[in-house]
């Protein structure tokens, strides 16, 4: 199968090292304390945070930092085929994991004890990268909720298909089979927090490929601070004084 | 953009934007720059001798904000004000909050705070008024003072080594809120003023503006003991049961609200729910002025959430703050 055609063009019509079009919204979710609205392309997420508050299972409670959870769904309509999947399914109980990890590795959790903050992420549509569109949502949403953290969490994927890198892979590319590496840092600190990758690759192929993820997971980065800085301004002017 | 998701028509949404443009160029240029994000540097003049207040951390010696806000320094310290962020109480802020649960010797209470506040039986006048121990008869009539999900203005009292947050109801002026309604809004809209506690005569109605952003509209009561006079006619309602009809009747009337104080009400309520959809500050002069602008361009109160209204009401305080820069300068 062809991915990239002899004229260097992916099957979307985009670069091997281009994005797909980046949309983000930030207030989305009335109730919640924080929300935001992430897409890529045609994978829309929708991420709201509620706390930090009381803890609700006391046991759960601890005493020199927040307890951080988070919850991720799929629904039916997001993909392609209405195939019905249990909720609590081993693919979004792994991704709302991975979500945590990434997300409490940079909520500054000491400055809230005993407290609890959920975060939910819900896929309104899913075309590939769902898992780096929920954590670029997902911090979205705990900026906005005015959560201290160490720095913004931004996460991209990349893969390796006819012997080419490919930058933020669609569905398509990504049900090839082919190696998919997501990766998430920390743009300020550049720092990794979050490396995965499915299938294997050789080594010197690896660094590239995750070299390209990184650039894509700055570009992101640029956007979200723009989104973030636009909406505090919006946010300052309004209130006047 | 936050909150205002109507249907404006092509003119409604040019108003609108002219109006929320006029905001922006009237705030000052030092404040909008003065905005950051998570991960924002912020840049320090003097390198040393720096303090580093909220919302900051440290990296490699430069100071990082890690909240999206607007920096503020005073003398050496530089902090990060929040935006968008749960209350942070301070103590002696008024505040209005919800009744959770009923716990040995408190109560619980929401108050949009990190965790939920406490308010000690023992720091609340008792509504015979008396300065008395309590004893553990209170403790069990505690569900006849508040109960769940009662709402209740209380003060900050402080914080307990833990953590916790204490409240005290010492005043005939706190306690139990009714007929009203309560509203929610963010807190960073609220300022903290002398008063918070507000009387409008004309409508009849008190609004509570807590510094949590919970506020409170509801029918004006006397701040008289009134509890007493219900604990007196309690007594004497032990004493006959003749009385008991007399009292119902006269409780039923007492519990009756107008229809026009409640038309007031909602006006004053739909007021700070317009202003707040559009983020802007909430105090008794603007929310005055909103209700003002409502009654004399004769908007029925049911349309003052739409379209048209919030526009008006942009633009109305375009104008004010236009003609109040326009005095300062």
């Amino acid at each position: 199968m062809e991915y990239v055609n002899p004229e260097g063009i992916r099957e979307d019509g985009r670069r091997p090292l281009e994005m797909r079009h980046l949309h983000a919204e930030i207030g989305t979710v009335a109730r919640a304390d924080g929300s935001a609205v992430f897409e890529m392309g045609n994978t829309k997420v929708i991420a709201a945070v509620y706390g930090p508050r009381e803890v609700q299972n006391r046991s759960q409670q601890l005493n020199d930092q927040a307890l951080v959870r988070c919850e991720y769904s799929m629904p039916n309509f997001s993909t392609g085929d209405r195939m019905r999947k249990p909720k609590g399914d081993r693919r979004s109980t792994e991704i709302s994991l991975v979500i945590r990890q990434t997300m409490e590795a940079c909520i500054l959790t000491h400055l809230m004890p005993r407290s609890q903050i959920d975060i939910f992420v819900q896929v309104l549509s899913a075309d590939g990268g769902t898992r780096s569109a929920c954590i670029n949502a997902a911090t979205l949403a705990l900026a906005d909720a005015g959560i201290p953290m160490r720095d913004l969490v931004t996460s991209c994927s990349a893969g390796y298909l006819n012997s080419t890198p490919l930058l933020d892979l669609s569905y398509f590319e990504d049900s090839a089979g082919g190696p998919d590496v997501t990766v998430g840092i920390l743009p300020k600190l550049d720092k990794v927090t979050l490396l995965q990758m499915d299938a294997r690759l050789p080594i010197d192929i690896f660094e590239n490929v995750v070299q390209l993820a990184t650039e894509g997971c700055k570009a992101v980065a640029n956007y979200i601070h723009e989104v973030l800085l636009e909406n505090t301004k919006q946010l300052e002017y309004r209130r006047g004084l | 953009m936050r909150g205002i998701q109507l249907s404006l028509n092509q003119t409604q949404r040019l108003r609108l934007q002219t109006a929320l443009e006029l905001l922006e160029t009237l705030s000052s240029k030092a404040s909008l720059n003065a905005s950051v994000t998570v991960a924002d540097t912020i840049p320090v003049n003097y390198e040393d001798g720096v303090l580093k207040g909220h919302g900051t951390t440290e990296l490699d010696g430069e100071v990082v904000a890690t909240v999206c806000g607007v920096v503020e320094r005073v003398n050496k310290l530089v902090y990060v004000r929040a935006l968008r962020a749960r209350y942070k109480p301070e103590i002696g802020d008024i505040i209005v909050g919800r009744v959770i649960e009923v716990a040995p010797k408190r109560w619980r209470l929401e108050i949009n705070f990190i965790q939920d506040a406490v308010l000690m039986l023992s720091s609340m006048t008792l509504p015979d008024g008396i300065q008395r121990r309590r004893t553990a008869v209170d403790e069990l009539n505690m569900r006849s003072i508040f109960e769940e999900n009662d709402v209740v203005c209380a003060e900050v009292r402080g914080f307990q080594h833990d953590g916790s947050l204490h409240l005290q109801a010492r005043s005939q002026k706190y306690g139990k809120l009714e007929r009203g309604q309560l509203l929610t809004i963010p807190p960073y809209l609220v300022k903290r003023r002398k008063q918070h506690f507000h009387h409008l005569e004309e409508y009849g109605v008190d609004l509570i503006i807590g510094c949590n952003g919970f506020i409170w509209v509801g029918e004006h009561v006397e701040a008289k003991d009134d509890m007493v006079v219900d604990d007196q006619v309690n007594k004497s309602e032990q004493h006959s049961s003749k009385s008991k009809s007399w009292t119902s009747l006269e409780e039923q009337e007492q519990a009756y609200t107008h229809a026009e104080t409640r038309q007031n009400i909602c006006r004053i309520a739909n007021a700070v729910r317009v202003l707040s959809t559009l983020g802007f500050n909430v105090t008794l002069d603007v929310i005055m002025e909103t209700v003002y602008l409502s009654s004399s361009s004769n908007v029925e109160i049911h349309e003052m959430l739409g379209a048209e209204f919030c526009v008006l009401v942009a633009e109305s305080e375009a104008e004010r703050r236009s003609s109040s820069a326009k005095r300062k300068g």
